[in-house]
C-alpha cells in the first residue's frame, strides 16, 4: 500500500520537478561541469608547431609546471593571498563591528556606503589607485608640496601595492558576512558575561570571536581564493612584479597561446581551491554561508 | 565612562580612515574626469573643464561598449533569476537522483577563481565553434550569476510554510496558479536581492568576459584596453555619470525601502 502510494507521488511530482530544476540542470552540466571536465582532459594534451591542440595523452604540462619561475610565483601568490585576508581581517572585523552595532537611521546609510564604491567598475578603481600613488600622482605632489618629500616615492610596482589592490577590491567580501555575524549578537550574551565579571578583552574572546567565527571563516574563503586569480589588479598595480597565478595563467591563453599549459595550471588552480575549501568546512564553515 | 567615550571616539576615527579608503581612488577618477589636461597619461592638473562630458558623446565605440554591457546585464539578470528561482523552488521542495551533485556543481562558480571558468567556458566554446561574442558573453554571465540567486532564494526558503501552498491547492488554484500568486510573492526579496547581486557581478565582470568576448566589448574590457595606455578622461567622465546613477537609484529604492521597513515595525 504505502509502496504504492509513494511511486504515486513520485510520477505526480516527476513532471514539476523537471520543469523547475531542468534548466538549471543543463546549464550547470553543459557550462560548468563539461567546460572544467575538457579543462583537466586538454590539461593532459600538447600543441604543435602552429599552437594547435594534440589530443594525445602527455604528463609533460603537470612536469613543467615544477619550473623553478613559476614555483616562485606560486609561492609569491599564496603570500599575497594570506597578507591580503590577514588585512581584510584586521581592517574589515573592527570596522564591521562598528557599523554593526550602530543604532537608529544611519546603520543602513553607512552600510550602503560600503556597498556603493563597488558599483563602479573595479578596473577604473584599482586605475584610481594607480592614479594616486604615481610619481605624479595625488599622494607625492601632496609631499612633495609640504616638502616631506625631495624626490617622489617610488610606490608602485611591488608586492605591497598589489596587495592593497587586492585589499581594496576584496575587503567587501569580508565585511559582509562579518556584518551579518556581528549583526546576529544577542546584546544580552554580552551584558551576561561583563555582569559576571568579565573583563571586556575576556568576553571578545570567549563570547564574541567564536560567535563571529562563521563570518571569518567564509569571509577569508572569499578573499583568499579570488586573490590567486585577480590577475588584473597584479597587472595594472603590480606590473608584471608581482604576478599571482591567474597571471601565468591569462598568458598561456592570451600570449602565449599555449592552452595546455593554461589548462594544467588551472587545474593547479582548481586543487588549491579543493584544498582551502576542505579546510573550511573542517573549520566547521557552512558552504551555505557563501555568496549570499 | 571616560573609557567609553574613549573607545567611541576611536572607533569614529577608524572608521572614517577606512570609508575614505574606500572612497579615494573613486574620488580621483571624479576629479580627474573633470581635468583639462590632455597629454597622456592624462594625471597632472591642468584645470577645471566640462569638455570630457561633451566629448563622451562623441566616443562611440565606449558608448556602444556601455551599451553592450547593459544589454547583457538586463538579459542574463532575467535569465538567472528566471532559472535559478525555478531552480530553488524545485530542490527544496522534491527529491530526486543526482540532487547533491547539482548542489555541488553550484558552489563552483561562487567559490572557483573567476580566470578558471572564463578558460573553461573558452576552451569548449572554441572547441564546438561557437563564435564568441554577445551570444557567448550572455551564455558566461548567465552561468555565473545563477547560483547566486539560487542561494538568495532559498535563504528565503529556510522556514517556509508549505501549508500555504496546500491551502491554495486545496481552494482549487493549480500547481502554476499557485506558483505566481503564492509562492512568488513570498519569495519575492529574496528573488530581487538576486537579482540584485547578479546585476551587479554582471556589468562589473572582466575577468571572465576578457575570455569570452571576441568583438563585443563591454565598458569593463574597454576599460582594460585603455588601461594600458592611460585611461582617457572621457572614460572617467562616463564612470562619473554612472556612480551618480547608480547612488540616485540607491537613494531612491532605498528611500522607499525605508518607509515600507518603518510601516511593518508600526
Amino acid at each position: 500500500m504505502s509502496g504504492k502510494k509513494k511511486s504515486l507521488e513520485f510520477s505526480s511530482n516527476t513532471l514539476p520537478a523537471m520543469v523547475t530544476v531542468g534548466p538549471v540542470v543543463v546549464i550547470m552540466t553543459l557550462l560548468i561541469a563539461i567546460p572544467l571536465i575538457f579543462v583537466a582532459v586538454m590539461s593532459f594534451c600538447s600543441i604543435d608547431e602552429f599552437y594547435n591542440i594534440q589530443f594525445q595523452f602527455t604528463a609533460d604540462n603537470y612536469l613543467r609546471l615544477a619550473n623553478p619561475d613559476y614555483v616562485k610565483i606560486y609561492v609569491q601568490s599564496l603570500f599575497i593571498a594570506f597578507f591580503t585576508t590577514l588585512l581584510c581581517i584586521l581592517i574589515g572585523y573592527p570596522f564591521s563591528f562598528v557599523i554593526a552595532r550602530v543604532k537608529g537611521k544611519y546603520k543602513k546609510i553607512l552600510y550602503m556606503l560600503v556597498i556603493i564604491p563597488f558599483w563602479t567598475n573595479s578596473l577604473i578603481r584599482i586605475y584610481g589607485w594607480r592614479s594616486f600613488l604615481g610619481t605624479s600622482g595625488w599622494l607625492n605632489s601632496f609631499l612633495m608640496k609640504v616638502h616631506l618629500i625631495q624626490e617622489p616615492l617610488d610606490l608602485l610596482y611591488k608586492n605591497g601595492t598589489t596587495i592593497l589592490g587586492m585589499v581594496y577590491c576584496l575587503i567587501p567580501f569580508m565585511i559582509l558576512p562579518l556584518y551579518t555575524a556581528i549583526e546576529k549578537l544577542d546584546d544580552s550574551l554580552l551584558e551576561a558575561s561583563s555582569d559576571l565579571g568579565a573583563h571586556p578583552a575576556k568576553t571578545f574572546v570567549n563570547v564574541v570571536l567564536p560567535l563571529t567565527a562563521g563570518g571569518i571563516f567564509s569571509g577569508s574563503l572569499m578573499v583568499f581564493i579570488p586573490c590567486l586569480g585577480y590577475f588584473f589588479v597584479s597587472d595594472i598595480l603590480g606590473g608584471g612584479n608581482s604576478d599571482v597565478i591567474g597571471n601565468l595563467i591569462e598568458r598561456q591563453f592570451q600570449s602565449g597561446n599555449n592552452w595546455p599549459l593554461g589548462a594544467a595550471l588551472s587545474i593547479v588552480l582548481i586543487l588549491v581551491t579543493l584544498i582551502i575549501v576542505k579546510i573550511y568546512q573542517r573549520l566547521g564553515g557552512d558552504m551555505d554561508a557563501l555568496g549570499v | 565612562m571616560r573609557k567609553g567615550k574613549k573607545i567611541q571616539k576611536l572607533s569614529v576615527v577608524f572608521c572614517t580612515f577606512v570609508y575614505i579608503f574606500l572612497f579615494l581612488p573613486i574620488s580621483v577618477i571624479v576629479v580627474n574626469s573633470f581635468n583639462a589636461t590632455t597629454t597622456k597619461p592624462y594625471m597632472s592638473w591642468k584645470g577645471f573643464t566640462l569638455e570630457w562630458y561633451a566629448k563622451l558623446w562623441e566616443n562611440t565605440s565606449l558608448l556602444e561598449s556601455f551599451g553592450n554591457t547593459m544589454i547583457i546585464a538586463v538579459v542574463s539578470t532575467c535569465l538567472a533569476t528566471a532559472v535559478g528561482t525555478l531552480a530553488a523552488v524545485g530542490m527544496y521542495r522534491y527529491k530526486f537522483k543526482g540532487k547533491g551533485l547539482i548542489d555541488g556543481l553550484l558552489y563552483i562558480p561562487v567559490v572557483i577563481p573567476e580566470i578558471v571558468l572564463g578558460i573553461s567556458l573558452l576552451t569548449i566554446f572554441a572547441q564546438v565553434n561557437i563564435p564568441r561574442g554577445m551570444l557567448t558573453l550572455i551564455l558566461a554571465h548567465v552561468t555565473f550569476c545563477i547560483p547566486f540567486v539560487i542561494f538568495n532564494v532559498r535563504a528565503r526558503l529556510y522556514g517556509y510554510d508549505n501549508s500555504v501552498e496546500e491551502a491554495s491547492l486545496d481552494l482549487g488554484a493549480n500547481r502554476i496558479v499557485t506558483f505566481f500568486k503564492v509562492t512568488l510573492p513570498i519569495l519575492s526579496p529574496g528573488i530581487l536581492g538576486g537579482a540584485l547581486l547578479a546585476f551587479t557581478l554582471s556589468i562589473d565582470d572582466v575577468i571572465i568576459s576578457y575570455f569570452v568576448y571576441g568583438q563585443t566589448k563591454t565598458y569593463p574590457l574597454k576599460v582594460m584596453e585603455s588601461v594600458k595606455s592611460g585611461v582617457a578622461p572621457d572614460v572617467n567622465a562616463l564612470s562619473t555619470l554612472i556612480l551618480i546613477g547608480t547612488i540616485l537609484f540607491v537613494v531612491l529604492t532605498q528611500g522607499d525601502f525605508f518607509k515600507k521597513k518603518r510601516l511593518q515595525e508600526d
